[in-house]
């Protein structure tokens, strides 16, 4: 019985901020309270006595989001290759392997088409489990295409970000990845369609830097990393203590950068409010 | 030539460098000896020039000894004659193999031109316009009107520098958001007036800083990558230098994309790629992380990113700044003249096009 008793409680992984929790009890990062995962996991991933947001996966994003069975997921033939033959301490095709294997997916995004409340949109999730969601040529193609099918099909297109910015493997074709979203969403724009971008944490680097920003509107969850630089690149930088709350969600808006911090059980309602205002 | 900032690489160039300055230095010497000039001080002629006259940081080049150099004037022409031949071969050979990190270098060094460098060497009537009227007015973005040959247009281009006050006012050629806002409401100008653009890329990379972040770093470059890809008028982006990541981006959405053949073009740049995928930043790991980048100009050309490679003068553009420009205002003025044969309404769609074929995947059916 201890055995069993010990055996659940180093299940916990505590001080590690903002893992995809495991385990059948789980200690809140923010509050350091106990919670019973499958509370947490009813909640939306979110801590019931702090309201933390855990990060979650792009599955469980769009079934938090969508009308039920409403997803039909496109684009999904899509695979990274290895365009440079990188290789840093790992080559990149293995590491390539090893996530497409643990994830069971071929890149770091999840995209289709679905309805929210009734009303039909385009929806494209970047994925952190992946190579913490990072772009290169497959995300970048399949948020370009999920942009130019929703100009297309005159439909709203949500942008689900969390992405530790462009994909260093695949460098100069991650960079031009920036290029090629912000140019289908000039055409979107043209065209009167409506982007909503929501940031969730984290949003950074090369993804922050084209069309996570973007938004006709922009959503963020509550207290998301949302930034261009990295918070420790800027204090190798500048050498000073960065500013209290400093590229979170609540300092974006006060800031004026971001719409509205929204609490991830209101996300769904809002989304669909702002498409009934927008008109598409 | 003294002042010369020197690459570790470029050292037995240098060496050679240091020996036909003494060698010239004595030739002067021997055809002045038969008509000793009036009012030259007394002894000067005896006096052991040719090792004392060179400074004192420079006593690992070793120079020729006094006893060597040679007797003759016809001697010493012809030693400095083959010595210039040896710089001319061992420069050739070093710059033909460059590695992709002593790249990086070259394309760093301090002489190397910059913006502003080509502007006044290639402009005429050069208009600079300021400010991004929202809140100021970044010395790391230069902007203006001035005529590239006979063409008019506007110029936009990064810049880092050159005394170190000019450096810290750049912050190193890291531009801010107003730097990015005033590029953009300037080339917005440029497209009112059916004014073709040339940016001039050189930068290690946008500012990260608290400042730079509080107003919208991403959210300029953002808009600018949007608004680019859609102006009604030719484009024409050059590398010069320094293309670190979203701040080189941020003006380079271009009909023609060129690079200066030794400068770079990647996604980050080799220190920050090594010390977040080796974990450490040293000589071995930025050598490598500049391997793997695939940064060079030919890379770049490879994969299609940029259009053109511009070459540069024997031993980079450094060495020769004024041929480097007379090449790019060639490369410049023909990229005009071509896009000049373009309606302006269609270029955008092109652009597009260009910029959409990027990107390296496979595509599965899906059962």
């Amino acid at each position: 019985m201890t055995q069993t008793a010990a055996k659940t409680w180093t299940e916990i992984k505590s001080p590690r901020k903002s893992v995809i929790p495991e385990g059948l009890w789980l200690r809140c990062p923010a509050c350091a309270q106990m919670i019973y995962r499958k509370q947490m996991e009813s909640n939306l991933h979110v801590c019931p006595e702090c309201t933390h947001h855990y990060r979650i996966g792009a599955s469980e994003r769009v079934r938090q989001l969508v009308d039920p069975g409403s997803f039909e997921r496109q684009f999904a033939g899509l695979w990274p290759t290895d365009p440079l033959a990188f290789r840093d301490l790992k080559s990149y095709k293995d590491r390539l392997s090893a996530e497409q294997k643990k994830s069971g997916q071929s890149d770091a995004v999840l995209a289709g088409s679905c309805f929210i409340k009734g009303r039909p949109a385009m929806l494209c999730v970047l994925d952190l489990s992946f190579m913490m969601g990072s772009m290169g040529s497959v995300v970048g193609e399949v948020v370009t295409r999920s942009i130019e099918a929703a100009t297309e099909r005159r439909v709203p297109v949500i942008v689900v970000s969390g992405s530790g910015g462009a994909r260093m493997q695949e460098s100069g074709l991650s960079l031009m990845q920036m290029a090629k979203t912000s140019a289908a969403l000039a055409r979107l724009d043209a065209a009167g369609g409506l982007f909503i971008s929501v940031l969730t944490d984290p949003t950074t680097g090369g993804v922050t830097a084209s069309f996570a920003m973007l938004g006709d509107v922009i959503l963020a969850e509550p207290k998301a990393l949302i930034g261009f630089a990295g918070p420790r690149v800027i204090q190798q930088t500048i050498r000073q203590e960065l500013p209290d709350g400093f590229q979170r969600s609540e300092y974006l808006l006060k800031g004026g950068m971001i719409d509205r911090v929204v609490q991830r059980s209101e996300l769904r309602s809002e989304i669909a409010r702002i498409i009934d205002y927008s008109g598409t | 030539m003294s002042a010369f900032y020197q690459l570790e690489f470029e050292r037995p160039v240098v060496t050679i460098e240091r020996r036909i300055e003494q060698l010239e230095r004595h030739l002067r010497q021997l055809t002045t000896v038969p008509a000793p000039a009036a009012d030259a001080p007394a002894g000067s002629a005896d006096a052991p020039v040719f090792t004392a006259d060179l400074p004192a940081a420079n006593g690992d080049m070793a120079v020729i000894d006094a006893d060597d150099l040679p007797p003759t004037a016809e001697a010493t022409k012809s030693l400095i004659d083959r010595l210039a031949a040896q710089r001319q071969a061992l420069l050739t050979d070093l710059y033909r193999d460059l590695s992709p990190w002593n790249t990086v270098r070259v394309a760093r060094h301090p002489n190397r031109p910059q913006s502003r460098d080509y502007i006044e060497m290639f402009c005429k009537d050069f208009c600079e316009l300021h400010g991004d009227r929202r809140f100021g007015d970044d010395p790391a973005m230069v902007t203006g009107f001035g005529r590239i040959g006979s063409i008019k247009c506007l110029i936009v281009g990064h810049h880092k520098g050159r005394t170190t006050k000019e450096k810290i006012a750049c912050h190193f050629g890291c531009a801010h958001p107003e730097g990015y806002r005033k590029a953009l409401a300037k080339m917005k100008l440029a497209e009112k007036f059916g004014l073709p653009i040339v940016t001039l890329v050189d930068t290690p990379g946008a500012y990260p800083g608290v400042g730079a972040e509080e107003r919208g770093q991403a959210e300029a470059i953002a808009v600018n990558l949007r608004e680019m890809s859609r102006l009604k008028t030719p484009i024409v982006s050059i590398i010069i230098g320094e293309g670190g990541s979203g701040g080189a981006l941020g003006i380079a959405v271009a009909d023609r994309v060129g690079m200066l053949s030794n400068s770079w073009y990647s996604v980050i740049s080799p220190e920050g790629c090594a010390a977040i995928l080796w974990k450490q930043a040293n000589e071995q790991t930025n050598t490598a992380a500049a391997d793997s980048l695939k940064l060079t100009a030919r890379d770049n050309l490879d994969l299609g990113i940029v259009d053109s490679v511009i070459p540069e003068p024997l031993g980079g553009a450094h060495r020769d700044p004024k041929a480097m420009a007379r090449t790019l205002e060639r490369w410049i003025t023909d990229q005009l003249q071509e896009l000049r044969t373009h309606r302006r309404e269609l270029l955008p769609q092109r652009r597009y096009e260009r910029f959409r074929a990027l990107g390296a995947y496979v595509e599965a059916a899906v059962a």
